[in-house]
């Protein structure tokens, strides 16, 4: 099943993520992934939802999410039309003889190294999923301790973008 | 001058017009009933909080208003839940006013309280917990416009009892604008032409009408639409009453448990208009099929209803009142005459005959029924509890007009017939109320009677007992081998002698013969009344 990415401006309120949550659940959604912060209007929030789904399901996770009285807008980013990011945090077992390799992979990725201690490195890298996951493949055999990733977030590209007081929904 | 907030409470339900609210007391509600007090606002006492629930909705869809019900906190609040899931799945406007333990002691999981608003999320429009004291008329503002517009709904508000105490400055709000809920009344005129071509050229059309053309008073153009164009008409079970069941265009109600004439009549069709009905699987189940074979116009004021159930060709989206006064105005009569004349001959041939009238040694629900329909004044409203008696009262009571049939149509609730009679009752005092029910479910809510005691409530009962759960032992039958498992009622009360503790009269109804007087009896006045039909086990429900 294909992946769609829909971007979700809702009240910043509490219990708005768990009303959002609640429904994937309750309908049989399934989400990849879902990143949520604040906007430039501090009353607003943006989640990033990534679903797998026919197109089917994308149409009812959009009509089903805009009938929550705190979602304000909604809009289904084209992959081709858009830019999206994902952070990750990976702690991954270094020594004396492995370290100087993994610092070499790090830079091929541009990722940066944030903590360093005698037997670990913990490698930040910011960007698409696929380059998140090929870190990730090249770590692995070095022996990764942990994870932490933000999930994706993503705008659309240009002069377009989703504001929450255009006319409605 | 400032006001406490429970005062607050009542005096935004003063200005929503709200005269009548079903609830029950508890601790942390004990401020909003100390100001309720001073409040000419009415208050009927359950004797359980999902009876105030189910009595708030009898009340909105026997008039049209958003109906209130109030409990306490914590089991006050989740006996609620129940009656809350009930209207939302079949669309009914209520608001609930929950109260909750103090602001800063949520969480705690101390005495009473529990998370309602997040129990409830599933099955609310929408719902709030009050955290801030001045924001409470706006919040009651908002609840009251969100459950009564659009696609109607529940609505909770959950406050705090320290909330309840805050004193505030009060200021009711004229207007509400909420960003993230804009409903769209207005149907595409390019659809609706579309729409209007389509009618026309069709050979074999047939509308389906569902709740939504109750919620939206759009009968008269129901039938505007039906009359002028030749189409006629089936209903779901939330839409019975949007044609006068004896109407010539009138199939009855469509699906699993409807009339022969209806789902062959949908099964045959080449247009498919379905009109504030959302397709549910017990009206229409086998949805590939029929979009196959028919062309589909889907009008709806939820446009998540729109293609969730089944695969449309024209979706509209509006409120079905004004997109159907727009398509009237344009459509044109098609070439459907061979088309009636099948559907006529088919529904002839069909017929119930209710010619064993004095045969048998028991009463013939679908023979009571069209009896009853038949002798009760036009101003009956009647509600139903779920099972058999359900669909019987579907099938063969004949209603004349909207909101003069409640039943819980999509949730299926057992308990729901009593006190929705009490609120359609309390909502519509002239009218005669009648509940029927089964002995199984009237025992779900019976009580109720104790409300319908103490308030002076005239609801009528009509009690199909066959001790048993009479759908759940045909399901049993047919499909687990007749292996009965925990489906008899034996040792049921003499429900007679249980309403005259109550002071009510009533009378065990033995056989068809004495139907007839009995009801007569029943209708002989405003007071509660039974009727406890002896029926026979093996009755089927179609």
């Amino acid at each position: 099943m294909a992946k769609h990415t829909l971007s979700v401006l809702v009240e910043n309120h509490a219990g708005v993520l768990s009303r959002v949550a609640g429904l994937f659940s309750r309908r049989g959604f399934n989400i990849d992934s879902l990143a949520v912060g604040v906007t430039e209007d501090p009353e607003v929030s943006r989640m990033t939802i990534v679903v797998d789904g026919d197109d089917y399901v994308v149409e009812q996770v959009s009509k089903q999410l805009n009938k929550l009285v705190d979602v304000i807008k909604i809009k289904r980013l084209d992959d081709n039309d858009s830019v999206s990011r994902e952070l990750a945090l990976i702690k991954v077992n270094a020594n004396a003889t492995t370290r100087g390799e993994i610092l070499q992979i790090v830079e091929v990725f541009r990722a940066n190294v944030i903590d360093i201690s005698k037997n670990t490195l913990t490698i930040e890298i910011t960007g698409s999923l696929d380059k998140v996951a090929a870190l990730e493949d090249m770590l692995k055999p070095f022996g990764i301790k942990e994870i932490a990733r933000t999930g994706m977030i993503a705008l659309e590209r240009g002069n377009k973008h989703l504001a929450a007081e255009d006319n409605g929904k | 001058m400032k006001i406490s907030g429970a005062r607050a409470i009542i005096k935004s339900l003063e200005k929503e017009n709200v005269n009548v609210i079903f609830g029950y007391p508890g601790a942390a509600i004990c401020p909003f009933y100390d100001a309720l007090l001073d409040s000419s606002i009415r208050h009927i006492l359950t004797r359980n909080e999902q009876g105030a629930a189910h009595a708030a909705n009898g009340y909105a869809r026997a008039t049209g208003k958003t109906g209130v019900c109030v409990a306490t906190s914590g089991p006050g609040a989740t006996n609620l839940i129940t009656g809350i899931a009930t209207a939302y799945m079949d669309s009914i406007p209520i608001v609930a006013i929950t109260g909750q333990v103090s602001t800063e002691l949520i969480g705690r999981d101390v005495f009473q309280e529990a998370d309602i608003t997040g129990a409830t999320a599933p099955f609310c429009k929408h719902n709030y917990l009050v955290k801030n004291a001045k924001k409470l008329p706006y919040i009651i503002k908002e609840a009251f416009h969100i459950a009564s517009t659009g696609r109607p709904g529940p609505v909770l508000i959950d406050v705090p009892i320290d909330i309840q105490n805050t004193e505030i400055e009060f200021n009711y709000p004229e207007t509400v604008d909420i960003r993230g809920y804009k409903p769209n009344y207005k149907g595409h005129p390019m659809q609706i032409k579309k729409a209007a071509e389509e009618i026309s050229k069709a050979k074999a059309p047939v509308i389906c009408a569902g709740g939504g053309i109750i919620n939206a008073e759009a009968s008269a153009e129901l039938l505007e639409l039906a009359e002028k164009c030749c189409i006629p008409v089936t209903t779901t079970l939330m839409g019975k009453g949007a044609i006068p069941s004896l109407h010539r265009l009138s199939l009855g109600m469509l699906g699993s448990h409807g009339s022969p004439v209806a789902n062959y009549a949908v099964n045959n069709a080449d247009l498919l208009i379905l009109l504030g009905a959302r397709v549910g699987d017990r009206a229409i189940a086998a949805t590939h099929k029929i979009a196959k074979k028919a062309k589909i116009i889907h009008i709806d004021i939820d446009p998540a209803e729109i293609g969730k159930n089944i695969e449309v060709t024209i979706p509209i989206v509006g409120d079905v009142k004004n997109v159907l006064r727009d398509l009237i105005s344009i459509v044109e009569k098609g070439n459907v005459d061979e088309w009636n004349q099948k559907i006529q001959s088919f529904k002839s041939k069909h017929t119930v005959s209710y010619e064993d009238v004095n045969e048998g040694d028991t009463v013939k629900p679908k023979y009571m029924l069209s009896l009853l329909s038949e002798m009760v004044p036009d101003n009956t409203i009647v509600t139903t509890e779920v099972g058999q008696n359900q669909i019987w009262a579907a099938n063969h009571f004949n209603v004349s007009r909207p909101r003069s049939f409640i039943t819980s149509g999509g949730m299926g609730t057992m308990g729901f017939g009593l006190p929705s009679a009490i609120g359609a009752k309390i909502g519509t005092p002239e009218s005669t109320v009648i509940t029927i029910s089964g002995d199984g479910s009237f025992q779900m809510s019976l009580q109720e009677l104790g409300t319908i005691k103490q308030c002076k409530i005239g609801v009528k009962v009509v009690i199909f007992n066959n001790s048993r759960l009479g759908m759940v032992r045909e399901i049993q039958r047919t499909k687990y081998r007749g292996r009965y498992s925990q489906v008899f009622l034996e040792n049921n009360p003499d429900f007679v002698s249980l309403f005259g503790a109550y002071g009510f009269k009533g009378e065990r109804v033995e056989n068809n013969s004495q139907v007839r007087a009995a009801i007569e009896r029943m209708l002989s006045n405003d007071e509660p009344y039974l009727l406890d039909c002896v029926v026979d086990p093996e009755e089927p429900t179609l």
